[in-house]
């Protein structure tokens, strides 16, 4: 049994934004960080292999500096990493990115018990997007917003989160799962793992290692791949100070209701 | 001559710097204001590897190098000093010499105790009569057949009582002077071992300090550490080391309060702007970030030149003189920055500046490191 988490580097949006003439971040004046949902999927991961022993295998694409992520990773815990990068990669949306990783992960292999987890979504571009589509992609059935994992021979119950509620499914391995923040809270990196990180395998995936894959054409991934086109980016206005109604008394509501009304809200 | 820091070092740097800043950061002011050893936090270093480090890895630590044991340390001591003095006791007085002078079989019986069997390490040499000069001692061991009966006491022992595992420093031929002092691992359960007074302190309240008392105290003969006689070398040995680990802690402690003191002169106004736009701060600052670059120069070098193997005494020494007495200067300027806010338990600076005086007394005063210096170049 493997366990193959995604991950993405984003940018540190906890710092000051930059943005290129034509829309786009600019990632390359922004300090990098682990996708935050990623590093719960990497927790759920090494909490499982705490409990059964199994592999776990980090994959990202990106750039070859993110390789530094991987080995932070690999220091965490996990086993081995594998770095799919380059130039006919990138500009991908996310419709080209989930067909880079799912060729990606097909190259890694799937077998029967493996599970690949994903955080729910990533903070630079909040499409939750990549890892239901890397799913079917692979054809293997998918949970999103998971906030309990519990492994079960060759199938895993989760806890799936909605905004007023929870689903408990049970699901058949193989399977994709993408994380929440509630699911867990990540581990350090240990010194033990620090000390092995940089001794740990990582692979490099460039484009000529899966162009063999039916997912990888050159219609299909990278910027001429991605349906996606950036119309307009801009940064939404300040809202002004809001109105604070108090009471609960019947005056106080019908005030309220002609406020929303005027704003044609209800 | 490569003054960058290797990936393993960065990446212990990273993983220090997060972990105190989301674990120790919330709690370092309860701990100062409680007095209370942060059993928790020392608990998770233990699963995280921090403590015992440096322990080779065929006996349960990580094997990293002095430079990331001493950036632990003063990683750790940015928020709180207390859990930086608790780490680098454990690591560099206790697991040290077991490393350097312990026998195959008391390293594969101690060393897994100290960093997968979590129990936390002490070192006691200090008595009341014998403070710098600790040739002075009074404590004694005898051999009695398969074993040493240990008789009196110690103090000011970091980690005192929540210790488990003790380097311990006695007479076994109290005619011979330094030459009659000899080494010993002293486990806490050893029939006659006790803990006396615990100290009130100045600073460092988070850190457990006490009175260790041998009372015909059973030590059993395998646990001399190196020969007999050798103790008074093991000892100053191990302070070489240990010095290393206390710059290191001084050092956090002044970029600490460094980092607190730009926040605060930068949000600070008087007189229509930010105190931070004053001169005087701003030549303040300078000073601070001099030292604390000459500094770490020091002690890195001191450290790396240790992970060789080459002797390294006054390097250590130097590292310590400065950056300790650097902390209290750096301290007591950050105290003035805040005004009276500083003077205050609402802000860390006083914390600080009661935490650094130490640095300039333990494990050898400023004044003893200045001996050591010139007897090294004179």
């Amino acid at each position: 049994m493997k366990i193959i988490v995604c991950v993405k580097q984003v940018p540190d949006t906890s710092g000051k934004v930059a943005v290129n003439p034509d829309g786009t971040l600019n990632r390359a004046s922004m300090q990098t960080i682990i996708n935050p949902d990623d590093m719960n999927a990497v927790e759920a991961a090494l909490s499982m292999k705490d409990e059964t022993g199994c592999e776990v295998v980090v994959v990202t694409m990106g750039p070859p500096p993110a390789e530094g992520m991987l080995r932070e990773l690999l220091a965490m815990g996990a086993d081995r990493a594998v770095l799919i990068s380059g130039r006919e990669f990138g500009g991908s949306d996310t419709y080209a990115t989930s067909q880079i990783l799912a060729a990606g992960i097909k190259k890694i292999g799937i077998d029967k018990d493996d599970i690949i987890f994903a955080g729910r979504q990533a903070i630079d571009g909040d499409t939750a997007q990549v890892g239901p589509q890397m799913a079917e992609k692979l054809g293997i059935p998918q949970i999103t917003y998971a906030a309990e994992i519990k492994k079960d021979g060759d199938s895993i119950t989760v806890k799936r989160m909605l905004e007023d509620g929870f689903m408990m499914i049970k699901m058949q391995t193989p399977c994709l799962v993408t994380c929440i923040k509630e699911l867990n809270s990540p581990r350090y990196m240990s010194i033990g793992g620090i000390m092995t990180a940089y001794e740990k395998p990582l692979e490099i995936f460039d484009y000529a290692a899966l162009k063999d894959d039916p997912l990888i054409d050159l219609d299909t991934i990278g910027l001429k791949g991605s349906p996606t086109n950036i119309f307009k980016s801009f940064t939404p206005p300040q809202k002004g100070a809001g109105v604070m109604l108090e009471g609960a008394d019947k005056n106080t509501c019908a005030k309220l209701a002609n406020i929303l009304a005027e704003k044609h809200v209800i | 001559m490569d003054f960058n820091l290797t990936k393993q070092q960065e990446m212990v740097r990273k993983m220090v710097a997060d972990f105190t800043e989301n674990e120790i950061k919330p709690i370092a002011a309860d701990t100062d204001r409680n007095s209370e050893y942060p059993a928790d936090t020392i608990k998770q270093l233990f699963r995280y590897g921090v403590m015992g480090m440096i322990v080779p890895k065929e006996y349960g630590g990580a094997g990293a190098d002095d430079i990331c044991g001493a950036i632990a340390i003063e990683e750790l001591s940015k928020q709180c000093a207390s859990t930086g003095d608790i780490v680098a006791t454990h690591n560099g007085l206790c697991c040290g010499p077991i490393i350097q002078h312990g026998t195959e079989d008391q390293k594969k019986k101690y060393l897994p105790m100290l960093t997968t069997g979590c129990k936390v390490g002490a070192f006691a040499l200090t008595e009341p009569n014998a403070g710098s000069d600790a040739s002075k001692g009074t404590t004694t061991a005898v051999l009695d057949g398969d074993h040493y009966v240990m008789n009196g006491s110690k103090i000011f022992i970091t980690n005192g009582y929540v210790a488990d595992i003790f380097v311990v420093f006695a007479m076994t031929d109290p005619s011979k002077g330094t030459k009659g002092i000899s080494a010993f691992i002293v486990e806490k359960d050893f029939p006659g071992f006790a803990v006396g007074k615990h100290e009130e302190k100045m600073g460092l309240h988070g850190s457990p300090t006490a009175e260790i008392v041998f009372t015909d105290c059973i030590v059993p003969k395998e646990n001399l550490l190196g020969v007999e006689g050798k103790g008074f070398n093991i000892a100053m040995q191990t302070l070489d080391g240990g010095r290393i680990g206390i710059a290191a802690q001084a050092l956090g402690i002044s970029e600490g309060a460094m980092k607190e003191a730009m926040d605060f002169t930068k949000s600070r106004v008087q007189f229509g702007k930010p105190i931070s736009k004053f001169q005087n701060t701003q030549f303040k600052f300078a000073d601070m970030e001099v030292a604390i670059n000459a500094g770490k120069l020091l002690t890195y070098s001191a450290a790396a030149k240790k992970g060789t193997g080459a002797r390294f005494t006054k390097e250590a020494a130097m590292a310590k003189l400065f950056c300790s007495e650097n902390a209290m200067k750096i301290t007591t300027e950050a105290v003035q920055m805040f005004g009276g806010y500083g003077y205050t338990k609402d802000y860390p600076v006083e914390r600080m500046m009661r935490d650094a005086k130490i640095t300039e007394i333990y494990e050898g005063t400023s004044e003893i490191q200045r001996i050591v210096i010139s007897s090294n170049i004179l």
